[in-house]
């Protein structure tokens, strides 16, 4: 999901902010020999299609939950809102909470009876049962072909944090944790990247829990951190989550309330989780529907406490650290620290020998389990929802293995191709953030309408999608010609890019739920019969009543919900 | 016939016991020798308790996912503690 990449770290600072010992490089080489050693021995494991892309269907709830929370969980992504909590406070706790957690738990209770019984092995594959083959295609090429370039895109920003903050050849971190990726990958398939994913994520709660407890004694807990921070900052307010968004001056993000609810919570954190087939995956590889439904939901529980280890310990710097953290132009003029650096530099604060190696670990963990993800779901995208329809519609099983084994290698080498471009072009990695944004909300409309409205059409589903993502990027290219058009599109001169995100999102899903609507009820729908496993009210779905109540996901969802309401009352 | 697989669990277990060892034996070693450059809060231990918190936490799941005879080759899912089953 819209992540602040670290894009402005200059390419060649001054000195690295850590140094390794021998006891660092020792954990770091022995969480390399692991993947390797995983993939290795889970390639017999991984023979046929089913085994290769899906990993077998044969994921506990556990297995599926975990990797379905840690291929979202990236090491940009844990540094990225680290730094944001130095410069926002809590605020950035709500990508974490309302920006997620609803649409997770909508995602397993009401979506994922539909993507599980219809058998589907990706969410273009569901369009193509839903709408026909264009909306497939159209779905399939977009999402595969972001997926590469943002994995470059992130590849190229992880090789910069490892240059400036150990001193590391950008080329060498480039291609060794990459090919890694792509090794373990295309020997066993999805059920690597699963297995790898949670080891990963493990890895990441090990390697960055003791900063926040450490920080949180020398703060003095909580209320000493508040009252620390209040010191330190006079008259800012960064511990509460709501009361300063009832307009968009009062909050340093620019945002009003409405942005966080309609925008985030309703568009733009459902596009990403109920949708984006990469993280979707992995709920799909799930061995039966109520494991299926309980994965997103145990996702969702772990979800919530990410902000222990990413937004705590922004706080707890504006707490703790002696010299205030500034932006990245004033931290180069001025040799001094910025905000993209808050998480290395508590790594450096706290953690000895050993310890810091386990960190950095949990950093390359992290950047891994994400470029896991994105090759894994490429490789199954183009295999089944391209290769196979255009190319060689009936080959033998074994032939698409290959295909697959062979595009997660070529993913991985077109994502290398994209980091070395923006290397070159550094203004690619704006536009191709951008090419992400543009997609994923209208998506959230199509399959919306798909799943719940039965009578949207083919030419509906595919018409909707179009004007949806044509939308989304003439507003864009509004805004970059006259940065004025920004108060009709973000309803305020005053609010930020991510502000603007938002916005641009809700108005595309709209403009695509608007479309379909208007081209289905003038074309003809499919009969009933054809959508049985695919929409609401035609399927059946499996009642929970015979499950004891600790079994059921109705009262998991709900428990998590219980819990995301009392977090939101307590940082309000 | 679908052949069963270690769990992630047992793997996971053995970098922990790895991680374990090597940071509890700095953690030792800090506590007899202290160097001369400390981090902020040293007098915490930190290596020491975390260091055994991993190791114990490996040796658990080293203990309970460890595979048992004849593991392999036999029908999937039926066992709680096979198939990637936690």
């Amino acid at each position: 999901m819209s992540m602040p990449l670290l894009t402005a770290l200059p390419a060649s600072g001054p000195s690295r902010l850590l140094s390794l010992g021998p006891v660092d490089f020792a954990v770091i080489a022995a969480y390399f020999l692991l993947v390797l050693g995983i993939g290795w021995y889970l390639k017999k494991f991984a023979a046929t299609g089913d085994d290769f892309f899906m990993a077998g269907r044969r994921m506990s709830a556990w297995i599926a939950g975990l990797s379905f929370l840690a291929a979202n969980l990236g090491s940009l992504e844990l540094m990225g809102w680290a730094a944001s909590a130095y410069q926002y406070g809590i605020l950035a706790a709500h990508w974490y909470w309302i920006g997620a957690v609803p649409a997770m738990l909508f995602l397993g209770i009401v979506m994922m009876p539909f993507y599980y019984i219809c058998r589907t092995h990706s969410v273009p594959g569901y369009l193509q049962l839903r709408f026909g083959g264009s909306t497939r295609l159209l779905a399939a090429v977009c999402f595969a072909l972001m997926t590469v370039l943002m994995s470059g895109v992130n590849m190229y920003a992880m090789a910069l944090v490892m240059k400036v903050v150990l001193g590391w050849d950008i080329h060498f971190s480039i291609w060794a944790s990459s090919l890694t990726v792509a090794v373990y990958v295309a020997l066993g398939g999805l059920l690597s990247a699963i297995f790898n994913e949670v080891l990963q994520f493990m890895l990441i709660w090990l390697g960055s829990l003791l900063i926040p407890i450490i920080g949180l004694v020398e703060a003095g807990g909580w209320s000493g951190m508040v009252a620390r921070i209040q010191q330190n900052f006079p008259g800012g307010d960064y511990t509460h989550m709501w009361r300063t968004m009832s307009d968009f001056t009062g909050n340093p993000m620019g945002i009003h309330w409405t942005g966080i609810v309609f925008g985030l919570g309703l568009v733009l954190s459902p596009a990403y989780w109920m949708t984006d087939f990469l993280v979707v995956q992995r709920v799909l590889a799930a061995r039966d529907l109520r494991s299926a439904k309980m994965a997103p939901i145990i996702g969702a529980a772990f979800k919530m406490m990410v902000p222990l280890i990413v937004i705590l310990p922004g706080l707890l710097a504006l707490a703790v650290l002696e010299i205030p953290l500034v932006g990245e132009s004033e931290a180069v003029a001025r040799g001094l620290h910025s905000y993209n650096e808050v998480l290395p530099l508590m790594m450096a604060r706290y953690l000895g020998p050993g310890l810091l190696g386990l960190g950095i670990t949990a950093l390359i963990a992290g950047f891994m389990s994400g470029m896991a993800g994105n090759v894994s779901a490429f490789a199954t995208v183009w295999t089944y929802d391209i290769y196979k329809p255009l190319f060689k519609r009936e080959a033998a099983d074994r032939h698409y293995v290959t295909m697959g084994r062979g595009c997660t290698i070529l993913g991985v080498l077109v994502s290398i191709g994209t980091a070395y471009l923006v290397m070159q072009f550094g203004s690619i990695m704006d536009y191709v953030q951008a090419l992400f944004s543009f997609f994923t909300a209208p998506l959230l409309g199509t399959v919306m309408l798909g799943m719940f409205w039965r009578r949207a059409t083919a030419a509906g589903g595919f018409w909707g999608l179009l004007a949806g993502t044509l939308s989304s990027i003439g507003m864009w290219a509004w805004v970059k010609a006259d940065p004025g058009a920004l108060r009709y599109v973000a309803l305020s001169e005053h609010a930020r890019a991510m502000a603007e995100n938002m916005y641009r999102g809700l108005w595309s899903c709209l403009a695509c739920v608007l479309v379909t609507v208007a081209v289905s009820l003038c074309t003809r729908p499919r009969p009933a019969a054809e959508l049985v496993g695919l929409v609401r009210g035609l399927t059946a779905v499996p009642p929970e009543r015979g499950l004891p109540l600790h079994r059921r996901p109705l009262f998991w969802a709900a428990a998590v919900c219980a819990v995301f309401v009392i977090l939101n009352l307590v940082f309000w | 016939m679908r052949r069963r697989f270690i769990p992630i669990w047992f793997f996971i277990g053995l970098l922990l016991d790895f991680y374990g060892v090597l940071i509890l034996g700095v953690g030792l070693y800090e506590l007899v020798r202290p160097p001369a450059v400390t981090v902020k809060m040293a007098h915490l231990h930190a290596a020491l308790w975390w260091g055994a918190l991993l190791l114990g936490l490996g040796l658990i799941y080293t203990w309970k996912f460890a595979p048992r005879g004849g593991a392999e080759d036999e029908p999937a899912a039926r066992g709680r503690s096979q198939g990637g089953v936690p």
